[in-house]
């Protein structure tokens, strides 16, 4: 009985400072300035500007994430073939990036897209035609990719290392050849991998008003710049929260959607 | 062979993705010139001002105290919780574990803004210490998820057997258990401080004026172009913590070096 109660200061954190914070989103987001209830700050997602900021986060998003999906699952393949004991190893080189401050790695990338930047000094050296990304919805979906691609290969690769070699061998032995035990074995098992990377990437790439303010040049406005204006320059904190619940309802499904393919957390990135 | 070199092309190909910008950086630190976008020659100067900067170096250590405080005291919350859920039943352990993935899967804008609209509302005036319990709150489940899986691998028959010897229940901890999950509580701190350390969103949130994290102080200058010696900060910082991480395995890889050697 005694060590149940060891979890008490976690619970305590964690309904003070998660669950309530929440509940305060769902109740400014309710309420007006005066505190009555009334459903227009959720109504105000429906204003052309904001509606289209929502669509092109959407679009963003969902392209990134397959972007990363398509780049990570043969990554994830190909560093378990190369069978390293120790898998930290991997996990090591994926995270060492972090220690270089996100934003100044994000805003690198803007120096070496520039028109004049190094990418397009190659290309133009190789004779070959320059990229004029930067500043454009391309150069949002080249950062989100670039930093979120981890989350993506990771949970693909420890679902993967645990597909062992005897389930392969055994398809190959009853007679599949290596595409067939790779579409009726290794994927099917990497699914709940799969699913954690799309909801680990989708999630912050939907909600990111960074990327877009550094990348983006403050041309392309999405859902996460809407709302942190509202709280930074206009200060309607009502607005702001109404906003959020909008943007919550996806995060809502992304979560229910793992929950629902990865039951038992197989596809944690850590 | 053919799918081999693919296989170490696309290796190598994703790995200059990863490390182009930051190596992009280092050079850059060493650019005379203020600007991002011309290269002026080499000069030390940015690590000279980097050091008389009190507006960097009061951001520096805000960034490394909050990151080393937040891990510490989010281990050994979550550890301490990892002992009680462990012995919970099966039904509030799922609900806790649920709970746990909320900041995870949250969008770091949300959680940012809940926390703030939280301080305010309770009248907690937003500065270093608001930075610290957010940064708390978004390192537990890290914690919570590193160690539980170790937690789950010791046997519960090792501790009890402790106690049957005349151990207390905490010496029969520190003695038993401690040892076997240490691993996971190492990788829980070292990933939260990375984490503490490479946050921006939450912090933007729940600073108030006057204070502010590495991260923070590179976002205000964006717009007005950030000062060299920042780049300069990164890179030290960068090579400190890849050198020391070089060292740290350096023994495990001569020794595995000598298991192959004798294998031939």
């Amino acid at each position: 009985m005694s060590k149940k109660l060891l979890s008490a200061p976690y619970l305590v954190w964690m309904i003070g400072f998660t669950i309530i914070p929440l509940a305060l989103i769902v109740y400014y987001g309710l309420t007006d300035r005066s505190g009555a209830f009334t459903l227009e700050n959720i109504m105000a997602i429906a204003t052309p500007e904001r509606m289209n900021a929502l669509i092109r986060s959407l679009k963003l998003s969902l392209i990134s994430t397959a972007v990363c999906l398509v780049l990570a699952y043969p990554l994830a393949m190909i560093l378990k073939s190369l069978k390293v004991k120790q898998s930290s190893f991997i996990v090591f080189i994926f995270i060492l990036p972090m220690w270089m401050n996100f934003l100044l790695r994000t805003m690198a990338w803007q120096t070496l897209l520039d028109r004049n930047g190094v990418i397009n000094q190659i290309l133009n050296f190789l004779h070959l035609p320059q990229l004029n990304i930067i500043n454009t919805q391309t150069a949002i979906v080249f950062g989100m990719v670039y930093n979120f691609l981890p989350f993506m290969v990771l949970p693909i690769y420890n679902v993967l290392v645990k597909i062992g070699d005897d389930t392969v061998e055994a398809a190959r032995d009853l007679g599949a050849n290596s595409v067939q035990t790779f579409f009726r074995v290794i994927l099917p098992l990497s699914v709940p991998g799969v699913v954690s990377g799309i909801t680990m990437v989708f999630v912050p790439a939907l909600t990111t008003f960074v990327i877009s303010d550094l990348l983006g040049g403050g041309m392309v406005l999405l859902i996460g710049n809407v709302i942190e204006q509202e709280f930074t320059f206009t200060a309607n904190w009502n607005q702001g929260a109404g906003l959020s619940l909008v943007l919550m309802v996806f995060i809502l499904i992304s979560m229910a959607l793992l929950a629902k393919y990865d039951k038992d957390g197989e596809g944690a990135s850590f | 062979m053919i799918g081999r070199f693919f296989k170490r092309f696309y290796l190598v190909v994703i790995f200059i993705f990863l490390y182009v910008p930051i190596v992009a950086l280092m050079i850059l630190s060493f650019n005379n010139s203020k600007y991002m976008s011309q290269w002026d020659g080499f000069s030390l100067k940015w690590y000279e001002q980097l050091f008389s900067s009190s507006l960097i170096m009061s951001a520096l250590w805000n960034t490394l105290i909050i990151a080393f405080l937040s891990a510490l005291i989010a281990t050994i919350i979550g550890t301490v919780a990892c002992i009680g859920i462990n012995n919970m039943k099966k039904v509030p352990r799922t609900i806790v574990m649920g709970m746990n993935n909320i900041p995870l899967m949250n969008a770091d804008i949300v959680t940012g803004i809940s926390l703030m609209l939280c301080f305010i509302a309770f009248g907690v005036s937003l500065g270093f210490g608001t930075i610290l319990i957010a940064h708390i709150t978004f390192n537990i489940p890290y914690v919570v998820l590193s160690v539980m899986p170790k937690m789950k691998q010791t046997e519960k028959s090792t501790y009890e057997a402790a106690v049957d010897l005349g151990a207390t229940p905490v010496q029969a901890f520190f003695k038993v258990v401690f040892p076997d999950i240490l691993p996971g509580i190492l990788s829980g701190f070292l990933l939260s401080f990375t984490m503490s350390l490479d946050d921006f969103t939450i912090t933007h949130f729940t600073k108030g004026a006057g204070i502010n994290t590495l991260s923070t102080l590179i976002y205000s200058e964006v717009r007005k172009g950030v000062r060299p010696s920042l780049y300069a900060l990164s890179t030290i910082l960068f090579l400190a913590v890849l050198i020391l991480l070089i060292i740290a395995n350096l023994p495990k890889g001569k020794s595995k070096e000598k298991e192959l050697i004798k294998e031939r």
